[in-house]
C-alpha cells in the first residue's frame, strides 16, 4: 500500500531524510518512531505530496506520489502534526469544505459527515465554531477530516500529541478501530504508543532507518542478553560480590533496593542465583525477569548509532 | 475583511463621486472611476494579502496542497473568490450612474466602458496581489509587496513623461494607468484589453509557479 524507495530529502544543504526505503502492506498498522527532527514528518509530507523528494520514489495505493500525485492524494487521509483547521468555520462547514475538496458529491458529504461525527464523538459540537473548541476536540475534528473521504491509507503525524490522557486513550482506540479496514502509518516519538497500537515499527534516527521489524522480533533481536531483577535481604556489597561470582553472569547492578543481573540470552541462571543467595544465609524476597521495553530498544539503537559515527 | 474593504471603497468613492457631480456638475462617473482606481490599488493589496499567506501561517496550506486538487485549481479558486468580492464591490456602486440617470442625461456608453475598465484594472490588481501572497506567510509583507508592484506599475506611466519620447512610450505600454483613461472616456482600446488580461494571466501563472515551488523548498 505504501512503498518508499531510496528516498532522500535535503532542505537547502541540510539532510533531513537519507536514502530510506520501506513498505507497508495492506491492512497493516505501522509505527514510525523516532526522536524529534528524525525525518518522520518530512517523509510523511513527501508521501502526501506536500513536499517533493530530492531523490528517490514513493508509491501510495499503487500511484507514484510524484507522477500521479492527484490519484495518490485521493487515497490518502493525512493527519498533519499541526492539526490545520479553519478556526472561524463551524465543524460542519469545515468538514463539508474538506469533503468537497476531495471530490465527494453532495449526498455523500451529508452521510459521511454524519458517520465521521459519530465515529469521533462530535455530535454535540457539529455547529460550534472550531476556534471555540478545546485542543482535544480540535484533534478529533482533525481525525474526522482525515477519514471523511474513506481513504484506504491513513498517514497520521503525531496524532496524540498535546492532549490529555483520556483523549489520548480515546484517540488510540479510534486508531485501532480504523486499522481494521485501513492501512495506517503512524508517527510518534512516544514509545508506549507504538507497542499499544502498532504491529510493526520502523525506527528512524537522523534521517535514516535504523531498525524495522515486528515489535516482538525487535526486542529479541536487540536483547542479546537476559536480565532479571532480584530483591534480597542481606548486606548489599556482599550480595553484589556473590552474584558476580556466579558463572555466566555478565553484570550486576544495585540501585538501592533491587539488583539487576544480566547474563547471555539462551541460558537460565535463575536456579544458580537463588541457591547462591539462600546458601549464603540471605533471604530472597523476589525474582523476576525483565523484558526489554521498546524504550530500551530505542535508546540502545539510537546510542549505538551515535557511537558508530 | 471583505466587508471592511468594501465599506471603505464605497465611502471613499462615494465622496469623490459627490464632489465631482456637485462641485464640477459632471454627469459622468469619471470622478468615481479616477479616485476609485487609486483606492482599488490599495484595497486589492489588502484584499489579497491573506489569500495564501494566511493559509501558510495557519498550516492549512498543508490541507490544500495534500488534497487531490491541482496547484492551478487552488490559485484559480482563490482568484475567483477575490474576483467575486470585486464584482460585489463594483455592483454596489451602480447607484452612482442611477442617480445620474435620474437627475441628468449621462453618456451610458462611457459608463459601460468605465465599469469595464475598472473591472479589468481590479482583476489585474487582484492577480498581482495574489501572486504577492504566495511569496510569504506574513500578510503584512504580502500587502507591502503587492502595493509596491501595483504602485510601481501605476506610476511608471507618470515617470514615462519625463523620459525621452521613444523610451517613455515603450514604458507607457507597461503602465497600469496608461490605458485606463480611455475606458473612462468611453473608448474600448483592444490594446488595453489585451494588456490587462495578459498581465492578469502572467501573475496568475507566476502565482501557480510560486506555489509549486514551495514543495521543493
Amino acid at each position: 500500500m505504501i512503498r518508499v524507495k531510496n528516498l532522500t530529502k535535503y532542505y537547502g544543504k541540510r539532510l533531513a531524510v537519507d536514502n530510506i526505503s520501506f513498505s507497508v502492506e495492506k491492512g497493516e498498522i505501522v509505527g514510525f518512531l523516532g526522536p524529534n527532527a528524525a525525518g518522520k514528518t518530512t517523509t510523511m509530507r513527501i508521501l502526501t505530496g506536500f513536499l517533493a523528494p530530492t531523490q528517490g520514489e514513493a508509491w501510495v495505493a499503487g500511484y507514484n506520489v510524484m507522477s500521479h500525485s492527484l490519484e495518490a492524494r485521493q487515497h490518502i487521509g493525512y493527519f498533519a502534526e499541526s492539526v490545520p483547521l479553519y478556526t472561524d468555520m463551524t465543524v460542519r462547514s469545515y468538514l463539508e469544505f474538506l469533503a468537497s475538496l476531495r471530490g465527494l458529491d453532495k449526498n455523500r458529504i451529508k452521510t459521511r459527515i454524519e458517520d465521521v461525527v459519530e465515529i469521533c464523538n462530535l455530535q454535540e459540537y457539529i455547529d460550534v465554531i472550531i476556534g471555540k473548541l478545546s485542543k482535544g476536540f480540535r484533534q478529533r475534528v482533525g481525525v474526522a477530516q482525515t477519514i471523511i473521504h474513506e481513504p484506504e491509507v491513513l498517514i497520521m503525524d503525531e496524532p496524540t500529541i498535546g492532549i490529555d490522557p483520556i483523549q489520548v486513550a480515546m484517540t488510540r482506540k479510534l486508531i485501532k478501530e480504523l486499522s481494521k479496514e485501513r492501512t495506517i502509518l503512524l508517527s510518534t516519538h512516544i514509545l508506549p504508543e507504538v507497542s499499544m497500537t502498532c504491529e510493526r515499527v520502523i525506527i528512524i534516527h537522523q534521517g535514516r532507518i535504523i531498525a524495522e521489524d515486528r515489535i516482538e522480533n525487535l526486542s529479541s533481536m536487540v536483547a542479546g542478553s537476559k536480565r532479571i531483577q532480584l530483591e534480597v535481604e542481606g548486606p548489599s556489597q556482599k550480595v553484589t560480590e556473590r552474584l558476580r561470582q556466579i558463572k555466566g553472569v555478565v553484570r550486576v547492578r544495585y540501585d538501592g533496593s533491587r539488583y539487576t543481573v544480566e547474563y547471555p540470552a539462551g541460558q537460565d541462571l535463575r536456579s544458580q542465583i537463588t541457591q547462591a543467595i539462600v546458601r549464603s544465609g540471605w533471604t530472597l524476597l523476589s525474582l523476576e525477569s525483565i523484558e526489554m521495553s521498546l524504550e530500551d530498544i530505542f535508546l540502545k539503537l539510537t546510542t549505538e548509532e551515535e557511537t558508530n559515527q | 475583511m471583505a466587508y471592511v474593504v468594501t465599506g471603505i471603497f464605497l465611502v471613499l468613492t462615494g465622496v469623490f463621486f459627490a464632489i465631482s457631480s456637485s462641485t464640477y456638475l459632471e454627469t459622468s462617473i469619471g470622478g468615481f472611476l479616477q479616485s476609485g482606481s487609486i483606492v482599488l490599488l490599495l484595497l486589492a493589496a489588502v484584499l489579497t494579502m491573506r489569500l495564501i499567506a494566511e493559509e501558510r501561517k495557519l498550516g492549512t496550506m498543508e490541507l490544500l496542497l495534500t488534497a487531490p486538487v491541482r496547484d492551478s485549481e487552488i490559485i484559480l479558486g482563490k482568484f475567483l473568490g477575490s474576483l467575486g468580492i470585486l464584482t460585489v464591490m463594483l455592483a454596489l456602486t451602480f447607484y452612482y450612474p442611477l442617480l445620474l440617470m435620474i437627475f441628468g442625461d449621462p453618456d451610458m456608453g462611457a459608463i459601460g466602458t468605465g465599469y469595464l475598465g475598472i473591472f479589468l484594472l481590479g482583476t489585474t490588481c487582484l492577480a498581482i496581489g495574489l501572486f504577492a501572497s504566495t511569496l510569504t506567510s506574513n500578510q503584512i509583507v504580502s500587502a507591502v509587496v503587492a502595493g509596491g508592484i501595483l504602485f510601481a506599475l501605476w506610476f511608471i506611466g507618470v515617470a514615462a513623461n519625463y523620459l525621452p519620447e521613444k523610451l517613455g512610450e515603450v514604458i507607457n505600454y507597461f503602465s497600469l494607468s496608461y490605458y485606463f483613461p480611455d475606458f473612462v472616456r468611453g473608448i474600448i482600446d483592444t490594446r488595453g484589453l489585451i494588456y490587462y488580461l495578459s498581465i492578469t494571466a502572467l501573475f496568475l501563472f507566476l502565482a501557480i509557479r510560486s506555489l509549486e515551488n514551495s514543495r521543493w523548498s
